[in-house]
């Protein structure tokens, strides 16, 4: 009696106080942190969203933290204590088997690309293996009133009727779209890895507009990659668009025109409810100033500007500089 | 009047052999059938991989299978087969019967009631959150933790009937592996201080302590009695069992963190977690020295006994899979492996190379022990060679995939060259895990003739001294 005692007594009471040292007195601590600037709680409709991915269970493959690292800066800038106040549950997820979605409803904020993309992912990225989610969705003959049908491109729209989402896919979408980052001004991960360990590449990033004028050389494969990582889920790497939904570049006045300034203008400040080749297009298109470099910005307009068809002349950084200054 | 007791004493013994035998067979088989759900699940789920429109249907989309999978595999066919496989122990090790059939039914009942309900819950869409390996609804959790109260009582009650003074090391493993679960299990459903970052603290500590605190104590107690049980010589080194068993408790609750490198959790919490992944190895390295150390000399014995070869696996698995937790919590590895597939390979090397293999050998040396009956050995062979050829497939191509993914992201490359990257990876990971499954099914059919079948002609699992390298050196 009194060795085990002695034994399973020890052991649970040893086990006790280390749970209550690392685990539940810091997430005491965790749970009151503070809401950070501009971070709001979730709307009912976007909390309904939010038990759609999680009954989905969407945070298998998609992680809603970004970490100070160099290579997650292409999902915004890194999670901050303060962003995850209303968060619970906490979806910050394991694995990146698709892209990170904290700042999802900033990069992707057209909710027309989103149905699309949730009914079926290959429509707008042809080499996703995200599953669809047609569940999501009616087809109907008559589009009721009151609701607007999905312009699924040709090829994956069902052959008869019409797409139309239904409210849990609303409510999904309301949710993903919630998912944006704040502005922190002066923002600096306390944690950041400089000088810990020189396995990742910490290449200081470069001022948005610091690359002398001299040194650039438009590279068409880096320019690729760019236009692949930031822009072709809605242009498509054809440079057509999807028909009724997003623009094509292909053959595109601002594209192709003389004056580079309304090409570099969009990809930096966004657009939204442009007329293009006489269609109106309302969804939106993000800015991009506040992540890509003036030289970025610069060979995402020279492969556009040189792709598909198009041949117009090439721009500098110093243009795309110039075009940043005037602001939006 | 010494006779006339006696005799009734044999039949009671023979009455209690009985009952321990009919409740390590009952969990042993339900095991089984959730091992072979689990796994046909993760094998769908692989496939999914390279067919995504495949059965995307709501109630077979993959994010909703996926945590089928996992809590199948660990609180159906894992936790319910240590389990039994900790009765049998505790009745055996101690010289007596269990302190209370009725209670390990009650037990084996709960346990499974928490898990179909789990995996229904689940297809239905009601998940706790994509908290991993705690998304059953917390009322289905709470039948849960009454199993693991249930075992806990009974194991102890057990151990309190022994007939020697001392208690067995692989009790002291089953026992607190048992009440540290108890105290995972509650801290993981408490909600008052589980929001937002709250939360994500616990379920950094919930994710790896409910592997390490209880698959791991549960795994390394079936150690510590098969292989002294099969080579018939005594462990290595009691004393390096019980100085493992204590620094484990010290070193393993602390590392949990490491899940959320570079997260907002505080540097500080996390930096604690990298700590004592390295300090880990201490129990790691000496846990698998004393496994090793016991079988030394006696390795040609291997050809003799499959559950031995299983232990052996279930041993290397144990070391390598550790070893390679603590190199991949660095965070300069983390900057690479990190929400890579390199941890989904990472925990099939420890859930299948180390649990699963141990619980293979356990149930391989121990049930024909209960009843009577062994398995064929070219069933046994089967079930070996694919499961080891399966795996090394799975953790191989996943290892070199996930590094190939995280070098990717970390080069800037447009984030869907990662996805195409994989795909040839995915396949070979389905190959693997086709073999996986294939041998699981044979383990079934090995199980079924261990239990049901007739009694065998085979070799006990136990190796006679006269028939081992030993005997003939």
């Amino acid at each position: 009696m009194k060795k085990l005692l002695l034994i399973a007594g020890g052991a649970l009471g040893i086990y006790l106080v280390i749970v209550l040292l690392i685990a539940v007195f810091p997430a005491i601590d965790l749970s009151g942190t503070p809401a950070g600037p501009g971070v709001k709680p979730l709307t009912a409709l976007q909390a309904e969203g939010r038990t759609v991915f999680v009954a989905n269970g969407c945070s298998y493959c998609h992680t809603q933290q970004v970490r100070p690292l160099d290579e997650d800066k292409v999902f915004g800038r890194p999670s901050a204590p303060g962003d995850f106040a209303w968060q619970t549950p906490e979806l910050l997820g394991s694995e990146r088997t698709g892209p990170d979605l904290a700042n999802v409803g900033a990069s992707k904020p057209s909710d027309v690309w989103q149905y699309i993309h949730l009914f079926d992912p290959r429509a707008v990225v042809p080499e996703s293996i995200m599953p669809n989610f047609k569940f999501l969705f009616h087809v109907v003959d008559q589009v009721p009133l009151g609701e607007t049908a999905v312009p699924i491109p040709a090829g994956f729209a069902p052959a008869t009727g019409k797409v139309i989402p239904t409210r849990q896919a609303k409510a999904l979408v309301a949710y993903l779209l919630s998912l944006k980052q704040t502005p922190i001004p002066g923002y600096v991960m306390k944690g950041s890895m400089g000088g810990v360990t020189s396995a990742a590449p910490m290449a200081k990033a470069e001022p948005a507009s610091a690359a002398p004028a001299g040194a650039y050389q438009y590279v068409a494969s880096k320019g690729e990659s760019l236009f692949t990582a930031n822009c072709s889920a809605c242009h498509q790497a054809t440079g057509m668009g999807i028909p009724g939904a997003f623009p094509p570049l292909k053959g595109n006045a601002a594209v192709d025109a003389a004056d580079p300034t309304l090409h570099i203008r969009t990809v930096l400040q966004g657009a939204h409810g442009v007329i293009i080749g006489g269609v109106k297009y309302d969804s939106a298109m993000p800015p991009f100033a506040g992540q890509l470099s003036d030289a970025d910005v610069a060979d995402i307009v020279n492969y556009e500007r040189s792709s598909w068809g198009n041949h117009a002349r090439p721009v500098t950084p110093t243009e795309v500089a110039a075009v940043r200054a005037k602001g939006p | 009047m010494q006779a006339g007791a006696a005799a009734p004493r044999a039949i009671g013994r023979a009455d209690d052999d009985h009952a321990l035998t009919a409740v390590f067979t009952a969990y042993v088989t339900t095991a089984t059938i959730w091992l072979v759900i689990a796994t046909a699940v993760g094998l769908l789920l692989a496939f999914k991989f390279g067919a995504p429109d495949f059965w995307a249907a709501k109630y077979l989309t993959f994010g909703r299978l996926r945590p089928i999978h996992t809590n199948a595999t660990f609180y159906g066919w894992a936790s319910i087969g240590l389990v039994g496989v900790a009765y049998y122990i505790a009745a055996r090790s101690c010289g007596t019967r269990l302190y209370s059939t009725r209670l390990a039914w009650l037990g084996l009942a709960l346990f499974n009631l928490a898990a179909i309900a789990g995996t229904i819950a689940l297809d239905l869409g009601y998940n706790d959150g994509d908290l991993e390996y705690r998304e059953w609804p917390w009322p289905i959790r709470l039948v849960f933790l009454a199993a693991l109260l249930i075992t806990g009582w009974n194991l102890i009650g057990t151990v309190l009937r022994r007939s020697s003074e001392d208690i067995y090391l692989s009790n002291w493993y089953t026992i607190a592996g048992v009440l540290w679960t108890c105290v995972i299990a509650t801290v993981g459903v408490l909600p008052w201080y589980q929001h937002g970052l709250g939360q994500v603290a616990i379920s950094g500590f919930y994710m790896h302590n409910a592997v390490g605190m209880w698959f791991t104590p549960l795994a390394l107690g079936t150690f510590y009695y098969a292989i002294p049980k099969i080579l018939s010589r005594p462990i290595y080194s009691y004393a390096l069992g019980v100085f493992a068993f204590w620094t484990n408790l010290l070193f393993y609750p602390l590392l949990g963190a490491h899940h959320f490198l570079f997260s907002p959790l505080p540097w500080w919490l996390q930096t604690t977690a990298i700590v004592f992944s390295v300090a880990m190895l201490v129990p790691v390295w000496g846990g698998s020295a004393n496994y090793l150390l016991t079988m030394r000399g006696r390795y040609r014995d291997m050809i003799h006994s499959y559950p031995l070869m299983f232990i052996f696996v279930g041993v290397i698995g144990y070391l390598f899979g550790s070893t390679q937790g603590t190199v991949e919590a660095f965070r300069s590895m983390q900057a690479i492996w990190h929400f890579t597939n390199f941890t989904v390979g990472h925990s099939h090397l420890t859930m299948y190379g180390f649990v699963t293999f141990a619980l293979w050998g356990g149930i391989y040396a121990l049930l024909p022990l209960a009843t009577g009956k062994t398995a064929g050995r070219i069933g046994l062979a089967a079930h070996f060679w694919m499961a080891l050829v399966g795996s090394f497939i799975y953790v191989i191509s996943l290892s070199i995939g996930g590094t190939v993914q995280g070098l990717d992201w970390v080069h800037g490359l447009p984030f869907i060259q990662s996805v195409v990257d994989m795909q040839p990876y995915y396949v070979w990971r389905g190959v693997g895990g086709m073999l996986m499954f294939g041998s699981h099914l044979v383990f079934a059919w090995n199980v079924w003739r261990m239990t049901s079948g007739q009694p065998g002609n085979a070799a006990s699992p136990v190796l006679d001294a006269s028939t081992t390298a030993e005997a003939t050196a």
